[in-house]
């Protein structure tokens, strides 16, 4: 409950704080101060020292993965403020507008993280998901940004649309919006009533895919990532989607079981069509945005695997993957802001004149292939782990790892190109204060890499 | 006592980064190296102690180094290789020479990592580390063609080694205390069915590593394209994991369907020891003749830790180190050549003896070594692993005989090439070698006579897993 109330009362005065303050750099320093007061606020809740108490009915239910995982959006966002302040601030004459959505998207991830109601959940994603539109399009001037979130807006509206017909198909057969409402099972039941439930079950599934960019319903994702200015789409990848991925399993944990057996066949399809979309056409992409775009498909099918089923590796899974993915992903986008432009051939002999930023960007593109020694490799595995625990096919594990090796192709190609190729990089002045913030995130993806097991201490105790 | 294998290279590696002074930069790696070479002295000659430290705990894994018969002659081997390698190339000049010998020595601690693992997510680690440094080594500074063939050959290990991970994956869940360590692995109760599923897993990356053919299709173009120095450590201790991960992993845990495979995985290797050796025959250039030969060599070993007769095992055991230090002494050969000609083609070739009679002399020594001659190392290994073939079939037996006339061929046909005739043009511009080279050159000649003659040190050292195997 905390980080809900701040968040919103935090995106209110962020709004307004442009009025007063004019400097960028101090809006920037508001909103991190904002974002710290935020995480502790909620880390508050987490330790039980502070809890702002108040019957919602059931509608929300604070569990301490929850509550965990709140505290690790947090604190990227921090990283993320921190990092592209500068960045953020061309695209407005006032930034703290753009600081003001942030929370906002913060106070909707923060409902995704702890609902117990399918409305809830609905509020929910329509708080993340408004803010974002109007993101997509802060690029005022440039089409492409413009087109990106016109799209982004018809279809999101589709979707939850489509996502609002499912919840109330499931409270037509149920009579319930509880997610623990009594299920029916396949045995049981009137024939009608578990076909209506089964409809509605799938139209959820189909919106929350589109959500989180899954294919088949993933056709929006490269034209918006790539239109939204870099710096935004870099939090669209992170931070909104591994939102949108903890929602999705927490229906689907309780839920699936009403589906039976062909929960896991429709999955199964699902993940392999992610996979196989994500991966293969990144290969051929020329523009390294739109390869980060595709990759970023790609990965959303390997955090699926958290959804196969129940377990201790998937729970802990999905929070490496999305804390590792996050990271990554911020870094890559982080370094991509600064080229001229965003082709493969802007990075072509970057080593050379940038060292530090090659080398960062090596460890970016390395975890989120998956090599040892990177956070990427654990969050693998894990994804892997679960999948077999839940009982999956030992030929859908290898046919993953299969595609993982694909990934390694498109990601290496920008390795290459910053050590091997010849060339002058294209790239705008990196002051040595970024650099040392990129560092950093590497630093923290190392870490991970070799004792991933830190995250989870606060999961349980 | 074991961590500084690992700590040693990698501090040292750290530390040249910030040497930029070329000389300087050679001069601690060599230190760096050498410091190693005294540790692995010591811990293969004294008892030492596991390194045991929880690592990660909620998946059951632990960081554990530990050592026996099999670890200890690898690890001496790593430990001779990379101080030999470095001192013999120390006047090849490289740009940003300090980078260069850092990954090298970063490459050696992974080596090293994989030899010591006792936990396979340990293991799995160092397997992926020992590639990456290999990866940059190549790319950077590897001949015309490098970009595209690394490549090639980082994507077919990466691979393999993703089936291993599904095959530990596979084996961690069906352990009892879902560890990773190899005790827990060992007492595994498999099927026979489960143990074929998984020995597929884990054998692709090891034949992928060794390579065994049809998988072998990166290797000789790797060998050609890196740098003398990275091609030394791939062919006289990488190639070497696939086996150590053989004898490690697949012989103890997967009895069964190692029996039932055995015939397919000998007939492939036989099969490859003599395409590669008719291809070693055609070549003219000397890097893909030793590669080739490599190719071979590598095959045979295989074929006899296969044929699953202790004899043949021992003699495999023997020759993961004979092979490496004969290896060596090729490829510095043939470096310096290189360096002094700039050509690799045999056909340029030719009159070293009467130009440079020390280095005409070294070679021939190693030569005899690669076709296994009496009183050279080689011979010792080889004979027990035709004695262990002949016992697992004769007619196996006879046809990797083969290999050993074949073997002659090519490598009396390079000594006579390169050797023998009229001073060409190319060998006439010849110096003597450094004096470093040609020390490294006479310290690793008196290797391969001492332990071809004596070679009970080696037998006494490999004796605990020899019998560790047959108990199995």
């Amino acid at each position: 409950m905390n980080a809900i109330i701040v968040s919103a009362l935090l995106g209110v005065i962020m709004m307004f704080c442009s009025w007063g303050i004019k400097s960028q750099k101090t809006q920037q320093s508001i909103a991190l101060i904002g974002m710290f007061l935020l995480l502790l606020c909620n880390l508050a809740q987490l330790s039980g020292w502070f809890v702002i108490n108040y019957d919602t009915k059931g509608m929300l239910a604070f569990t301490r993965f929850g509550l965990y995982v709140n505290t690790l959006f947090f604190a990227i966002t921090f990283i993320y403020i921190w990092l592209n302040g500068e960045e953020i601030a061309k695209f407005a004459n006032q930034a703290a507008d753009f600081y003001a959505l942030f929370f906002f998207i913060l106070c909707g991830a923060s409902i995704l993280t702890s609902f117990d109601n399918l409305l809830m959940l609905f509020i929910g994603i329509e708080i993340l998901s408004i803010p974002l539109y109007i993101l997509t399009g802060s690029d005022k001037k440039n089409l492409f940004s413009n087109e990106a979130s016109l799209k982004y807006f018809l279809m999101g509206s589709f979707s939850t649309g489509i996502l609002l017909l499912g919840i109330t198909f499931i409270y037509g057969a149920t009579g319930s919006f509880h997610l623990a409402a009594p299920i029916i099972k396949p045995s049981t039941g009137l024939p009608q009533e578990q076909m209506i439930l089964s409809a509605g079950l799938l139209l959820v599934f189909a919106a929350m895919n589109f959500k989180v960019s899954a294919a088949p319903f993933h056709f929006w994702t490269p034209d918006v990532y790539d239109g939204a200015p870099t710096v935004f789409t870099s939090f669209m990848a992170t931070i909104v989607k591994a939102a949108g991925f903890i929602a999705f399993i927490t229906i689907f944990n309780s839920q699936a079981k009403a589906l039976g057996h062909s929960w896991e066949l429709i999955l199964t399809f699902v993940i392999i069509a992610t996979l196989l979309v994500g991966n293969i056409v990144a290969v051929f992409q020329r523009s390294v945005k739109r390869m980060l775009a595709y990759s970023s498909i790609a990965q959303a099918g390997f955090m699926l695997f958290a959804l196969y089923g129940k377990s201790t590796y998937a729970n802990e899974g999905i929070i490496l993957y999305a804390v590792v993915y996050s990271l990554a992903t911020i870094g890559v986008f982080g370094v991509l802001i600064k080229m001229k432009e965003n082709s493969f051939e802007a990075f072509n002999g970057l080593a050379k004149t940038h060292p530090l930023v090659a080398f960062v960007t090596t460890i970016f593109l390395f975890s989120l292939a998956g090599i040892p020694l990177t956070g990427g490799f654990f969050a693998k595995y894990y994804m892997l782990n679960a999948l077999y625990a839940a009982g999956a096919g030992l030929w859908l594990i290898i046919l993953a790892i299969l595609f993982a090796a694909v990934s390694v192709f498109y990601y290496f190609k920008l390795v290459q190109a910053m050590y091997f190729a010849a060339g002058e990089p294209t790239i705008n002045e990196v002051p040595k204060k970024y650099q040392y913030a990129l560092l950093a995130i590497a630093l923290l993806l190392l870490i991970l890499g070799v004792f991933p097991t830190v995250l989870f201490n606060y999961l349980y105790f | 006592m074991l961590i500084s294998f690992l700590l040693l290279p990698i501090l040292t590696a750290i530390l040249l980064l910030f040497i930029k002074d070329k000389k300087t930069a050679t001069t601690t790696a060599i230190v760096g190296a050498m410091a190693t070479l005294l540790l692995a002295v010591v811990a293969t000659t004294t008892k030492v102690e596991a390194f045991d430290i929880a690592w990660l705990p909620s998946l059951h894994s632990r960081f554990v180094l530990q050592v026996d018969g099999l670890a200890k002659i690898l690890i001496l081997l790593t430990a001779i290789s990379f101080p030999a390698i470095l001192i013999a190339t120390a006047k090849n000049e490289y740009k940003q020479q300090n980078k260069f010998l850092s990954l090298l020595l970063f490459t050696q601690a992974g080596l090293m990592g994989v030899f010591l693992a006792g936990d396979a997510l340990l293991f799995y680690f160092f397997w992926e580390l020992a590639l990456i440094p290999v990866y940059f080594l190549c790319s950077i500074w590897g001949g015309d063609k490098r970009i595209a063939i690394t490549f090639k050959f980082f994507i077919y290990t990466f691979l393999g080694s993703l089936f291993m991970l599904v095959g530990i994956l596979y084996l961690n869940a069906h352990t009892a205390d879902h560890s990773f360590s190899i005790q827990s692995f060992l007492h595994a109760n498999l099927t026979g069915h489960q143990q074929v599923t998984a020995f597929a897993l884990f054998f692709i990356a090891f034949a992928i590593k060794m390579p065994i053919f049809p998988l072998h299709t990166w290797q000789p173009d790797v060998y050609e394209q890196s740098p003398t120095a990275v091609t030394m450590v791939m062919s006289a201790v990488m190639v070497k994991m696939g086996l150590y991960g053989i004898l490690r992993w697949l012989l103890p845990l997967f009895p069964i369907a190692f029996m039932a495979h055995t015939n397919v995985v000998v007939i492939l290797s036989v099969f490859g020891i003599l395409y590669a050796s008719f291809i070693a025959i055609r070549q003219d250039d000397i890097k893909r003749l030793i590669a080739y030969s490599s190719i071979a060599h590598i095959g045979l070993m295989n074929a006899a830790i296969f044929s699953n007769t202790s004899i043949a095992i021992q003699g495999a055991l023997l020759q993961l180190f004979s092979h490496g230090i004969n290896v060596i002494g090729l490829w510095i050969v043939a470096d310096v050549i290189e360096q002094q000609t700039g050509t690799r083609s045999m056909q340029q070739m030719g009159g070293l003896a009467k130009k440079q009679p020390i280095l005409a002399i070294l070679l021939v020594g190693f030569a005899f070594a690669n076709i296994a001659l009496p009183l050279t190392n080689a011979f010792v290994g080889e004979f027990l692993m035709f004695t262990g073939l002949f016992q697992f079939n004769p007619w196996i037996a006879a046809f990797a005989g083969v290999s050993v006339i074949l073997a002659a061929i090519y490598t009396l046909n390079m000594v006579q090439k390169v050797a023998y005739g009229e001073i060409s043009e190319k060998i006439n511009t010849m110096h003597a070698p450094n004096k470093g080279a040609q020390a490294v050159l006479i310290i690793l000649l008196i290797i391969v006579f001492v332990t071809g003659v004596y070679p009970q040190p080696l037998f006494t050292l490999t004796a605990d897993t020899l019998q560790q195997l047959l108990v199995k």
